[in-house]
């Protein structure tokens, strides 16, 4: 049946995915300068295909400033970014991008179904032509997030958390290796951040993308992180949770003492007395799980 | 009622009435397609300051001698041209760049138009400009209307899909690979465009009217954006026709001998579209909450 085929073209892994875990993402010594600050200093981390890594840091630390010099929106002043081993170029392989702080306008005329059909062929001019096989694709795309439901409302009319998943979609759609959320958790309740978070560990794993994901509070990912890109004062650690989320390294990375709390499963990096307050983990309560059970398989 | 009683005697064999029909058609659906990404981009401003504009080309067309599309027209281009150099790269930089080229225009408008009363001693050029007669439209100009409105049409359905996302957010239009600030600027002159034509129906000052009325509408009708664009040509269609029928009519009513404006009507039934397509949503809140 055309439709089951569809089906698998929309959810099979990439060729190139399934070939080995070669790293998707490898950022390279990244120094950004606007306007004579330095944003971004000697920034390095690498992500492979089905990881799910934290872009973790405070509101101005940079996470913002890149994702767009992976996007390539944003020239990096020194350094290197390789999308799958290649410079970034209009011809690489797309890379799905969820900005921050979406909020559409409730009048605009858009269901859910119109914006993710948008991530499949938006870069191209004229009208697109209706076909079974792009309304099999959407059809599919809509499924994997959960959004069937809402699936023909304005996109504007939705909830925060169906907004995201719709976006998600949206970004999907187009089969990108890699996949970038900016403050996907922002203004979700926990009930909504937690969803998301669940969708997210299920797409890096089952659909062999490397999903980055930035966030001033880490202990929602906690559970699902394979590994942690801890940004501050414009510097960079990597590695996994364990690796970075110490307070010898934190210290050494904000250049003052820090102390990293382990309350009831949640992590808090707490500034030391007298410096400068750089807080995270102060918001919300979310269960340390490290392997959180993943509810439901993606409908294949 | 009798068909007489509806269209006054005359109706469909007056040649300026058929050029009216044609022309009015054409520019409303024009006007409905890009109106809808005007209202959608939040870009009313600039479409209602490109019609403000037109007043400058109308009334430097007259002093020339040119046909007033001619000034519509060149106004119109010059001054997105002007509008996308100045591009102030910041949230509100587009509406900052859009009122000083506004400004600007208008103190030009205001030496032609002193100009045009001076030296032509008439003041009926100043009256058309502003406000429009589709009935003053000469056949010789139809080719170029029809030209014009398919130009514009076909720009737009070739930046369809780079615009739709742009108008959901710049940012994710970027990340694709869209050159945002090029489609910008090409939808720039299709507005441009699409505003000279409404502005030679239905008048410089009214043509925001036509451009903004009846997408607003459709945006409160429908939910995907194919049909928004077909709803507001539709209703753009039928105010222009439903206008230019009363205008007609209103010869025979009092003050007697003398017709009413095409254009009020237009207008009027445009707003009276937009304030019964609210209704729906007013019903459906009266339903629920009682």
């Amino acid at each position: 049946m055309s439709d089951r085929a569809g089906r698998h073209t929309a959810i099979a892994p990439t060729d190139a995915a399934t070939r080995g875990t070669a790293e998707i993402l490898s950022v390279q010594g990244v120094t950004v300068r606007l306007s004579g600050r330095e944003v971004l200093r000697d920034v390095s981390f690498a992500i492979a295909p089905g990881e799910l890594t934290g872009l973790i840091g405070s509101n101005g630390a940079g996470k913002t400033t890149l994702f767009r010099v992976i996007l390539g929106l944003q020239r990096a002043s020194d350094g290197t970014v390789l999308i799958a081993g290649h410079a970034r170029s209009r011809r690489n392989a797309p890379i799905g991008y969820v900005p921050q702080k979406f909020l559409l306008d409730p009048d605009m005329p858009l269901r859910a179904r119109d914006l993710v059909g948008l991530g499949l062929d938006a870069h191209r001019f004229g009208i697109p032509r209706p076909s079974r096989a792009r309304r099999a694709l959407i059809e599919e795309m809509l499924a994997a997030v959960d959004a069937r439901d809402f699936a023909d409302t304005r996109v504007g009319l939705l909830s925060g958390g169906e907004q995201q998943r719709v976006l998600i979609a949206h970004a999907l759609i187009g089969r990108p290796r890699l996949l970038l959320l900016d403050e996907p958790l922002a203004n979700l309740d926990l009930r909504a951040a937690q969803e998301v978070v669940e969708l997210l560990a299920r797409i890096a794993s089952q659909l062999e993308v490397a999903v980055l994901i930035s966030a001033h509070e880490m202990n929602p990912l906690l559970p699902v992180m394979d590994r942690v890109v801890y940004l501050a004062g414009g510097r960079a650690a990597s590695g996994s949770v364990a690796e970075v989320v110490r307070a010898d390294v934190l210290s050494e990375l904000y250049g003052s003492h820090v102390d990293v709390l382990n309350v009831h499963g949640r992590v808090l990096v707490v500034a030391g007395a007298g410096d400068e307050g750089d807080m995270h983990g102060h918001e919300g309560v979310f269960p340390g799980r490290r392997h959180a059970p993943l509810p439901g398989e993606l409908a294949l | 009622m009798s068909a007489a009683l509806i269209f006054a005697h005359g109706f469909f064999s007056s040649e300026d009435v058929r050029i009216a029909i044609v022309v009015g058609a054409v520019v409303a659906v024009v006007s409905g397609t890009v109106g809808t990404f005007t209202v959608m981009r939040g870009q009313s401003f600039a479409g209602e300051a490109l019609g403000d504009i037109g007043i400058t080309g109308g009334s430097g067309a007259f002093l020339f001698g040119v046909g007033p599309l001619w000034g519509f027209v060149a106004a119109g281009v010059v001054a997105a041209a002007a509008m996308e150099l100045i591009g102030i790269q910041r949230p509100r930089g587009r509406d900052l760049a859009t009122g000083i080229v506004l400004g600007a225009a208008l103190g030009l408008a205001a030496l032609l138009l002193y100009l045009d009363s001076t030296l032509h001693n008439t003041t009926g050029a100043g009256r058309t400009i502003l406000f429009g007669s589709v009935f003053a439209v000469s056949v010789g100009t139809l080719p170029l209307i029809a030209g014009l409105g398919a130009g514009v049409l076909a720009l737009i359905a070739l930046l369809y899909r780079p615009l739709l996302l742009s108008c959901v957010s710049a940012e994710m239009a970027a990340a694709r690979g869209i050159a945002v600030r090029a489609v910008g600027a090409a939808y720039l002159l299709a507005l441009a465009l699409a505003v000279a034509l409404a502005a030679i129906s239905i008048g410089a000052i009214l043509s925001t009217a036509l451009l903004i009325g009846p997408a607003a509408t459709a945006l409160r009708l429908t939910r995907r954006p194919g049909l928004a664009i077909a709803v507001a040509g539709l209703v753009g269609v039928a105010a222009m026709w439903l206008g230019i029928l009363l205008a007609y009519d209103s010869y025979y009513w009092p003050p007697k001998e003398t017709g009413w404006p095409v254009s009020f009507f237009v207008v009027t039934l445009i707003f009276l579209a937009y304030l019964l397509s609210g209704l729906p949503a007013l019903l459906r809140r009266r339903g629920r909450s009682g």
